[in-house]
């Protein structure tokens, strides 16, 4: 399955390259993109675990740029 | 869009720097020293800059070190260290100005990056039950009919049911000329409906159209990155850490040889860390490439990713399908060679014989003769399929077709010295002469492959399944290099891989091809290019490289932004990095101060932006 979700104060391209490599090392994630110019995150990953995973990336972002919010729908 | 307007977190940022950048003067006219001077300093410094110093704490927390905020915190904090507190203020004040800067240029190219791709259509006025009633695009059903007024973008891709009108499709095509459009013709999302009001029946839903369709690829394509920004990434990664390596063993080995005093050492220490990141590349490079994608976008030129911009500045070999690319795949007359009679006559006489006729020969013959035809002066027509025509004029038997059908009438026809499709004809058992007729070449065409020439594509290929005098004369009106001729479509790909074995090392070959049949060879190549795709979703689909009209003259423009791309791109990379170095080099010599490390790392970041934003201006 694959997701697109919008992020809200994504303010530092290095970081968004750092949301990118750290999502992309969670299990069961097949392919990820964190686009700082759409301000975008994309998440290509296994349908069974998917909004696990989601959980997952959300914690990693938070991580890495607190201020920075992936809105959910 | 709004140039003035900041968001609300980048005012409260420049009130934050104003009241600091004040406060920080009054302290330098009074010029406070020892512990008062501290303390007073660090009223500014606080100000400006407690933000950083929060998320520096917070990000350690949660084991992010080489983190910017934690630079710019050791950086000031180490200047206050070291007793030059004006300096830890001023650095503090200058990279938060940077900071600021640097949120505003990128808002607004993400905003002209936005702009450039406004096409997604915000209602549809659909009718039901007899009443029109405003909807979101994506619930109208197939089938249903809606209504565009003049000044309207039309929502979904149809058929005009009702109503004639001009369409604006600059935002897909980049063409200014309107586009007149009729009852009975498709039309496709996108549009601006200019002059009339038209009723169309929606044939795909909102996700299928081609204004979706559009706006996926063009968002899709930053995720095909390219080469340089993979270099970028992995640079990155690398060099901060190396940077604050170098730091560390600055502050501690000269002077634990005895080379100086650790404050000193510290001091030329903390620049190494104020330089250490890579923000100006990181954000720069991919912005670039977006800037380049987008603007060729404007122009009607899609291209799928990064990576193909990148292929497209090195293509040195193009290839071209010759049917619907470089020819327009509907027959004119180009020649008339009449017998006894003159030109018009024969013209006329078989125009009347063929008027019924459907044949794409025939069709042209009717539209080169003389206008205002009495088509009544022809009656009996009877069409032998294959050969031609036999008809009454004015009560004279016309035979209009082949050879084959003028010797069955035991009638002989000269043998045409130049290429393409031929009819012949007679007239009460005479011969009296023959017309030629071939596949139009477009208008662009001669020009755009010129201009080719002129941006460096060493060989221009044609492909063919037609015959050999066909091609052959088309291709020396272009001034192709090199013909290939009676090809199938399998065959087609065989020549591709055999041109593709045979060009430089670092040479990119292109193909262009209007996308119907020629898949395999738009994916074999190094970049597949479809024209004429407004509305055809097969070719969007198949090429790396989509001209949205089919004017082949967009080929060379395109490529000039792929190269006007990859020269911003090295500007860039070797601005930004010949900055850091300088100011790494000098600092380790003692030669640089924080100001200019400031300079190298936001300064840098801010003008690399200004430089990629260039992409968006409309030159090229």
């Amino acid at each position: 399955m694959k997701k697109t979700y919008k992020l809200i104060d994504l303010d530092c391209a290095n970081c968004a390259a750092k949301m990118e490599d750290g999502i992309r090392k969670l299990d069961g994630v097949t392919n990820v993109s964190v686009n700082f110019l759409s301000q975008k995150l994309t998440i290509e990953a296994d349908d069974a675990r998917f909004d696990e995973i989601v959980q997952k990336a959300v914690k990693v972002c938070a991580k890495i740029e607190p201020d920075c919010e992936i809105v959910m729908r | 869009m709004n140039h003035t307007s900041l968001s609300k977190k980048q005012k409260k940022l420049l009130r934050r720097i104003v009241l600091a950048g004040v406060l920080f003067l009054l302290l330098e006219l009074w010029g406070p020293e020892g512990p008062l001077g501290l303390l007073l300093h660090l009223i500014p410094y606080g100000l400006a800059g407690w933000d950083v110093l929060w998320r520096a704490v917070r990000n350690i927390a949660n084991g992010q070190i080489f983190d910017e905020n934690f630079l710019m915190a050791v950086a000031t904090a180490g200047a206050f260290g070291c007793g030059e507190y004006p300096e830890g203020v001023a650095v503090m004040l200058f990279y938060q100005i940077g900071e600021l800067v640097q949120s505003v240029a990128v808002a607004r190219s993400r905003q002209s990056i936005a702009s450039l791709m406004d096409i997604r259509p915000d209602f549809a006025n659909i009718e039901q039950d007899g009443a029109v009633v405003q909807v979101d695009p994506e619930e109208v059903p197939v089938g249903g009919v809606i209504l565009v007024k003049p000044g309207e973008r039309i929502p979904l891709d149809g058929v005009i049911l009702e109503g004639s009108s001009t369409l604006d499709t600059a935002a897909l095509t980049g063409e200014s000329l309107p586009r007149e459009v009729n009852p009975g013709q498709d039309v496709v999302s996108g549009c601006i409906n200019l002059s009339g009001l038209i009723r169309v029946q929606v044939s795909k839903p909102f996700e299928e159209s081609t204004v979706s369709k559009i706006l996926e690829l063009v968002e899709n394509a930053s995720s095909k990155k390219a080469k340089a920004e993979h270099f970028i990434t992995k640079f990155a990664r690398y060099y901060t850490p190396s940077v604050v390596i170098a730091a560390v063993v600055l502050a501690l080995l000269p002077p634990l040889l005895g080379l100086g005093s650790f404050q000193m050492w510290i001091q030329r220490a903390l620049i190494f860390l104020v330089v250490s990141c890579p923000c100006a590349l990181v954000i720069s490079i991919p912005l670039t490439f977006f800037g380049g994608i987008g603007g060729a976008s404007k122009r009607g030129i899609l291209v799928k990713g990064g990576n193909y911009l990148e292929a497209l500045a090195d293509v040195k070999v193009a290839v071209f399908d010759k049917t619907g690319t470089l020819t327009s795949g509907s027959f004119s007359v180009t020649a008339v060679h009449p017998v006894d009679m003159d030109e018009t006559e024969l013209l006329t006489l078989a125009a009347l014989a063929e008027q019924a006729s459907l044949h794409p020969i025939a069709k042209a013959i009717v539209a080169a003769a003389p206008e205002g035809l009495d088509l009544a002066r022809a009656t009996n027509i009877l069409e032998t399929a294959g050969h031609g025509v036999k008809a009454l004029v004015d009560g004279h038997e016309v035979l209009a077709g082949s050879a084959k059908l003028l010797a069955q009438a035991g009638i002989s026809a000269e043998v045409p010295s130049e290429a393409g499709a031929v009819v012949h004809v007679a007239v009460s058992g005479v011969y009296r002469g023959y017309i030629m007729a071939a596949d139009q070449v477009k208008e662009h065409s001669a020009q755009a492959l010129r201009a080719l020439k002129r941006v460096g594509i060493r060989k221009t290929v044609m492909l063919t399944g037609d015959s050999p005098a066909a091609a052959n004369q088309v291709g020396h009106q272009l001034g192709l290099d090199e013909i290939f001729s009676g090809l199938l479509p399998g065959d087609k790909v065989d020549r591709v891989e055999a041109l593709l074995k045979k060009k430089q090392p670092g040479e990119q070959l292109l193909f262009v091809g209007d996308g119907i049949n020629d898949a395999p060879v738009l994916s074999r190549a190094d970049v597949g290019v479809a024209m004429g795709a407004l509305g055809s979703d097969a070719a969007i689909e198949a090429a790396d490289v989509v001209l949205m009209d089919d004017d082949l003259s967009k080929l060379p423009l395109a490529i000039r932004i792929a190269r006007k791309t990859l020269r911003v791109v090295r500007q860039n990379v070797i601005f930004a990095l010949g900055v850091k170095f300088l100011v790494l080099g000098l600092s380790a010599f003692g030669y640089a101060n924080m100001w200019m490390a400031v300079f190298a790392d936001v300064g840098v970041t801010v003008l690399a932006i200004l430089n990629a934003s260039r992409m968006l201006v409309d030159k090229t």
